[in-house]
């Protein structure tokens, strides 16, 4: 018999000892209860499917980080603010693209803004809730948003001009790439 | 559970979530979770046909009883244990 398959104590625990590290190094790895989302898109029926996702998630306790970038940045703006000191094309992006939320376009049969009228009719008849209850929603149970720094640095957007959300931040990409890393699910939107 | 049984069920707290679509009535139910001791009862009232199958989801997720639903008139009535 070799000597290395014998039961002795002293095999015992170093059989022991391997296991134990083996566990915390799944343990370590082991992805996060986490829902980390980009949003790219800044159209209402996308930041929509991506706020009820968010909330029926938290609702289930799931932690969610939403890293709201490029086009999808428009959705934050506060339509009541308006900040000094912008650029020309930073005036010209201001202009173009949506005034927060409630502004926003659908990214089919928009039909020159019928279309989100329709939309936002019908999501009251059929009791669903509307972006800006789905956003106090969002902050009650503790959604953070992320505002994507290289993109408002892009278009000319100042920190000053979005909503006032209490889990607000400004990260760049290197933020939700390491966020996504520990959630157990990573969308793009 | 059965209809009869369910409809005996003493209920610590019962939410009214006919007003809201989906995800609304999960909302409620887990503000409403938070008021009631373990081992007791919430009742969730919704509209929504898509609750018949999100809360039982929830309930797993969170551990909770899912103990089963009555159908009325135009809305169920859905029961569950709090872990």
């Amino acid at each position: 018999m070799e000597k290395s398959n014998e039961i002795t104590m002293e095999n015992f625990l170093a059989e022991l000892e391997n296991l134990k590290a083996k566990t915390s190094q799944l343990e370590n790895s082991a992805k996060k209860d986490q829902l980390s989302i980009a949003i790219i898109s800044g159209d209402m029926d996308k930041i929509m499917a991506g706020m009820i996702i968010s909330l029926a998630a938290a609702a289930m306790d799931t932690k969610v980080k939403l890293f709201f970038s490029f086009w999808g940045l428009a959705a934050l703006r506060d339509p009541k603010k308006t900040v000094k000191g912008k650029n020309f094309i930073s005036k010209m992006f201001g202009c173009m693209l949506p005034k927060g939320y409630g502004k926003l376009k659908l990214s089919k049969h928009n039909m020159c803004g019928m279309g989100p009228m329709m939309m936002k009719n019908l999501m009251k008849k059929q009791h669903v809730l509307s972006l800006d209850e789905m956003f106090k929603e969002a902050a009650e149970l503790g959604i953070e948003i992320t505002a994507c720094e290289m993109t408002m640095n892009l278009m000319g957007f100042k920190k000053e001009e979005f909503i006032d959300y209490p889990h607000f931040h400004i990260a760049g990409a290197a933020t939700f790439v390491a966020d996504a890393g520990e959630s157990a699910m990573q969308w793009m939107i | 559970m059965t209809t009869e049984e369910l409809k005996n069920l003493t209920v610590a707290k019962s939410v009214d979530a006919r007003g809201t679509a989906c995800p609304g009535p999960l909302l409620e139910a887990k503000k409403a979770i938070g008021t009631i001791q373990s081992g007791e009862i919430l009742e969730v009232l919704s509209a929504d046909e898509g609750t018949k199958n999100d809360l039982p989801k929830w309930c797993n997720k969170q551990g909770n009883e899912f103990l089963g639903m009555v159908e009325e008139n135009g809305y169920y009535k859905l029961y569950l244990r709090k872990k």
